[in-house]
């Protein structure tokens, strides 16, 4: 069974790195971003989903990583091996200072002074013009350089792809270890684990700073991608985009969040040509998926296998 | 630097911190009984305040805007109550903040689509156009109006909260729900009726600051983050906490703006951070869990 997972894995891996030799640019472009954000709302999802912790301002943390990003790739220099690392570390510091005051307070403050936190440094990308460059943002960010090429559209999707197939192994590997049971734990009941000798807030603080570092990675991506970044990657919308990315995909899984992403990039892209209101529709999408659907599209499709198998199998089998 | 600017600034700090007592006392309100952050909070003001715009446009009377924009987002907060949030109540407040998250995006846009993206400002009545003279300095009329509507309002609250049977209800609601019920009063009106009510605060700050700070596309996000930092210093769910809380808040904001333009926002979060520093749960809130 395991074994056939992986294969399956490996199969959807090698189809989607493939996708550039019949797709057209303009559909690699949009599979580039589903990746990207895909990293973002996977990153949340360690807090949402694992810890139970709830952020409305991780859309920082990702902006941060491309500011840092975009800086170093203008004025120091372009290699990834440079831009990658800084954004990560720039991310992971910032969550690392927010969470510790965050922390001081009960969970619904949590909520509260994250949002709070996330729309000052909006401010902050707005206002420190000479640095962020103001409302216009850090524009003419250049693309990559790795191995001695330069990364253009098609190369970066790979390096898009193959990020977002290492955080999702990374983060699976580290779920799935005694840190990751363990959060979920103080999900469940955090009253139970501290009684067990847990030390809780150092386990929330980790998995935040986790959270805002791999953040970091796709707003990395991002900056060398779209050439720009810009206040609005720091807005508490984009945030709450992330939240709802993780909803529509569902909570439960590490394929859900990929999944919301691709819903939420593909609904941007298609009704934005029709209509200006395409924030009215996905707000509305969102809201049915929390009132009827709340497992998101990963549960409806465990819904919907059990249903089939027990359609399938003989009466006298189900109970 | 002389005291006649400083006494102006104050006067600008009070007026803006009476808006934000306006919607911070509602979103408090709000949490302190059905346990609901409303995120859409920021949204109601901007939809007030623009239902304030046309309808001042429309007949030319302020007073009247001043009346209709509440009561009429006080309604649409009822339906919102009714429809969407009163579902998920068994679900933990989680699902929500989640769906009054959706209602912000809906409301911002749908906002965005109605009135345009262009800034406005509501004009100031004629009666309060005026300004001023004291001590040699003028102070715009319309300023003191709005820092004795603020005061005013924090004295209604209270009495409503403390002295009136409704206010009981919302009490015995905060303090044990399961209880309240149990002794016979309908807690899910007195839940619709507190959503709508703290809804239409809202609006009406977005009427009464209007003709000082306009309204315009992106104010719904700002005035949320204020009123958020203002109830979480002044203590959640405290009404005499969101009152100096947005005193506070509301002072460092238009100090900040003067003394730093650049930075002001930092002054803000560096009082709210010195707060939570010595008291995690804010000024007058009580320690939670």
């Amino acid at each position: 069974m395991k074994n056939a997972g992986s294969a399956a894995a490996a199969f959807a891996i090698a189809m989607l790195a493939l996708l550039p030799l019949w797709a057209p640019r303009y559909i690699i472009s949009l599979a580039a971003e589903v990746f990207i954000f895909g990293i973002a709302a996977l990153s949340l999802n360690v807090l949402l989903g694992y810890t139970g912790l709830v952020s409305m301002g991780h859309a920082a943390f990702f902006a941060t990583g491309g500011y840092a990003a975009g800086l170093i790739a203008k004025s120091v220099s372009t290699s990834f091996w440079l831009t990658l690392p800084m954004g990560i570390l720039a991310a992971g510091v910032l969550a690392l200072v927010v969470v510790l005051f965050a922390l001081r307070t009960a969970a619904v403050t949590f909520l509260m002074i994250t949002l709070a936190v996330g729309q000052m440094l909006y401010a902050l990308a707005i206002r420190w013009r000479p640095v962020t460059g103001g409302s216009d943002g850090l524009i003419g960010i250049p693309r990559p350089t790795g191995f001695g090429i330069e990364m253009d559209g098609t190369r970066m999707y790979w390096v898009a792809l193959a990020l977002f197939v290492a955080v999702l192994w990374l983060l699976r590997r580290i779920l799935a270890a005694p840190f990751g049971r363990t959060l979920v734990g103080i999900r469940e009941n955090e009253g139970r684990l501290q009684a067990l000798g847990c030390n809780v807030r150092a386990y929330k603080l980790a998995s935040f700073v986790l959270a805002g570092a791999v953040a970091g990675i796709a707003g990395v991506l991002f900056a060398h991608f779209n050439g720009f970044v810009s206040p609005s990657e720091v807005h508490w919308q984009r945030s709450g985009q992330l939240l709802i990315m993780i909803i529509i995909g569902g909570v439960d899984s590490l394929i859900g969040p990929l999944l919301g992403a691709f819903v939420v990039v593909a609904i941007q892209d298609l009704v934005s040509s029709y209509t200006m209101r395409w924030m009215t529709i996905m707000g509305l999408l969102f809201v049915g998926f929390v009132l009827v659907a709340r497992g998101g599209l990963v549960g409806l499709w465990h819904a919907f296998v059990r249903g089939v198998a027990v359609r399938v199998r003989p009466r006298s089998e189900v109970t | 630097m002389d005291l006649s600017f400083l006494s102006l600034q104050f006067l600008n700090g009070m007026a803006f911190a009476m808006t934000l007592f306006l919607v911070a006392v509602g979103l408090t309100l709000i949490f302190g009984l059905m346990d609901v952050l409303n995120l859409a909070h920021g949204a109601f003001y901007l939809v007030g305040a623009y239902i304030g715009l046309t309808v001042l446009k429309v007949t030319g009377n302020f007073w009247l805007a001043l009346i209709i924009a509440p009561n009429a987002v006080a309604a649409l907060g009822y339906l919102v109550e009714v429809l969407v949030i009163r579902p998920v109540y068994a679900r933990g407040h989680l699902d929500q903040v989640l769906l009054t998250l959706g209602l912000a995006y809906i409301l911002a846009d749908l906002a965005r689509g109605i009135w345009g993206a262009q800034e406005e400002a509501l004009a100031t009545p004629v009666l309060l156009a005026g300004s001023v003279a004291m001590a040699g300095l003028r102070f715009p009329l319309y300023r003191f109006f709005v820092i004795a509507f603020g005061i005013a309002a924090a004295v209604a609250l209270w009495v409503l909260i403390e002295r009136t049977r409704w206010g009981a209800m919302i009490r015995a609601g905060v303090s044990n729900r399961t209880m309240a019920r149990n002794l016979g009063i309908d807690i899910g009106k007195v839940f619709a009726h507190t959503f709508a009510f703290g809804c239409g605060l809202a609006a009406l700050g977005g009427v009464v600051a209007g003709p000082i700070i306009g309204v315009a596309p992106g104010l719904d996000a700002e005035i949320l983050m204020l009123a958020l930092i203002v109830v979480v210093t002044g203590g959640l769910g405290s009404l005499p906490g969101s009152f100096w809380g947005s005193i506070l808040i509301g002072q460092a904001d238009t100090f900040g703006k003067t003394l730093f333009p650049q930075f002001s926002l930092f002054l803000i979060f560096g009082v709210m951070a010195l707060v939570l520093l010595y008291r995690p749960s804010g000024l007058l809130g009580k320690p939670q869990l």
